[in-house]
């Protein structure tokens, strides 16, 4: 393992953590609910390789907190303000549109930032990218293709997926804001500064998005509070009331 | 993750011989993948190091997709079936990597993959034909399908749907 504080490694291993846990717990709850059955069985692919990648992350978050800590103590056993997703992850799916929209935001994010965590020095990290970072691109792969369908589709798709941007938009900068923590494993050598990926980015949703007809609004503004746990939206909360109920009704319940 | 070693409470003193690694990779090639089961964990190249450790067996593992449910009962099938064969002193690591793909398919696996109405891993990213009635006109349904491992094809001479193991 790299030289680093390790408060500051668990904090990021949760952001990667918490990202997937929220979005595939989101994304799950299409299960049953997608307009056609393709689209449902490939939600809830997406959602369980994003769970499956949860555990490695926060089975080593959980390992680095120590206390004999597992993956399902950090998951279920956590309240609202020790979450460090992105407030985008947490937001409610909204129709399919903007669930897809919110994937391909996330997706193309992911696709930037697993590549080169696979050159952490950190080990574990690089496994954990390598793995991770196959089935992202076949994530991203067909999340962009779905948004350049339905936006470059109908009258009444293109409206939605518009719609969905316009919404969505404000919640990407986070991805990107630095702090403390990023700076740190900047210094270690363990993850690139989110805020060094961002032109990357730019440029493949703006081929993207170009692609599928949409405009991508002329604002820089900012939600934050997610990805540093200051401010949740009320969402979070909601959310897991459903998720970590069973933990909580029936505390240290196995099967 | 790690199976305890457990002792058989009677055991005799005099150990036998251990079974040889070979040995060990044909009890593993008679296990199926519980999902899939006409190919077996080997066909499917997961069984990455079958190794001694002093006298503890050590099966290394990478699983095929992160969140596929399958993993635990693969290790569990492991584990029965090789202390079904005598097996003491067990051990299963998890390897990531490097990270699991269709290259490490055998070309049997692929062969029973076809035979059974799965159209088999291609470098290309789709299936080379209709496992039903071999016609190469094809066309893609869905990018996943009813495991973490394949997606959702269609024949358009044959009109029949069909698995298509995704090559990652």
């Amino acid at each position: 393992m790299a030289d680093v504080d390790k408060k500051m490694l668990t904090q990021f291993l949760l952001r990667m953590g918490d990202n997937t846990l929220i979005l595939g717990h989101r994304v799950s709850e299409w299960c049953g609910h997608a307009p056609v059955l393709e689209e449902d069985i490939a939600l809830a692919n997406t959602a369980l390789d994003l769970i499956g990648q949860t555990q490695f992350w926060l089975g080593y978050a959980a390992e680095i907190m120590g206390d004999s800590k597992t993956a399902d103590d950090v998951a279920f056993l956590r309240d609202v303000w020790d979450f460090r997703n992105l407030l985008l992850l947490e937001l409610p799916n909204g129709d399919f549109g903007q669930t897809l929209m919110r994937q391909f935001l996330f997706d193309s994010y992911q696709s930037i930032l697993l590549p080169r965590l696979m050159k952490s020095s950190d080990q574990h990290i690089a496994e954990i990218a390598e793995k991770s970072s196959k089935e992202v691109a076949y994530h991203v792969e067909r999340s962009a293709e779905t948004v350049v369908g339905l936006g470059d589709g109908t009258e009444e798709s293109h409206a939605r997926m518009q719609a969905a941007l316009d919404r969505l938009w404000p919640y990407v900068g986070e991805m990107f804001s630095s702090d403390e923590v990023d700076a740190a494993m900047a210094a270690a050598g363990i993850a690139p500064d989110p805020a060094t990926l961002r032109e990357e980015y730019d440029a493949l949703i703006g081929k993207v998005l170009a692609e599928a007809t949409l405009s991508i609004p002329d604002s820089d503004f900012t939600h934050k509070g997610g990805r540093n746990g200051a401010t949740h939206t009320e969402h979070l909360g909601h959310l897991l009331t459903q998720m970590q109920w069973l933990q909580r009704a029936y505390p240290g319940a196995t099967w | 993750m790690v199976i305890k070693q457990r002792h058989s409470p009677g055991a005799p003193p005099v150990r036998a011989a251990l079974p040889d690694v070979s040995q060990v990779w044909d009890w593993l090639h008679a296990v199926p993948d519980p999902e899939i089961p006409v190919i077996s964990l080997t066909d499917l190249g997961i069984i990455r190091d079958v190794a001694y450790e002093d006298d503890t067996l050590i099966v290394t593992v990478t699983p095929t997709y992160s969140g596929c449910p399958a993993t635990s009962i693969i290790n569990l099938d492991i584990e029965t079936a090789l202390r079904g064969h005598g097996v003491e002193k067990l051990e299963l690591r998890r390897k990531l990597s490097p990270a699991w793909t269709t290259d490490w398919m055998t070309q049997s696996g692929r062969d029973k993959l076809e035979d059974y109405g799965i159209a088999p891993p291609q470098p290309a990213g789709g299936p080379d034909k209709c496992p039903h009635c071999g016609s190469h006109h094809v066309e893609k349904m869905s990018q996943f399908g009813s495991t973490p491992c394949k997606a959702q094809w269609r024949c358009t001479a044959c009109l029949e749907p069909f698995d298509y193991f995704k090559c990652i």
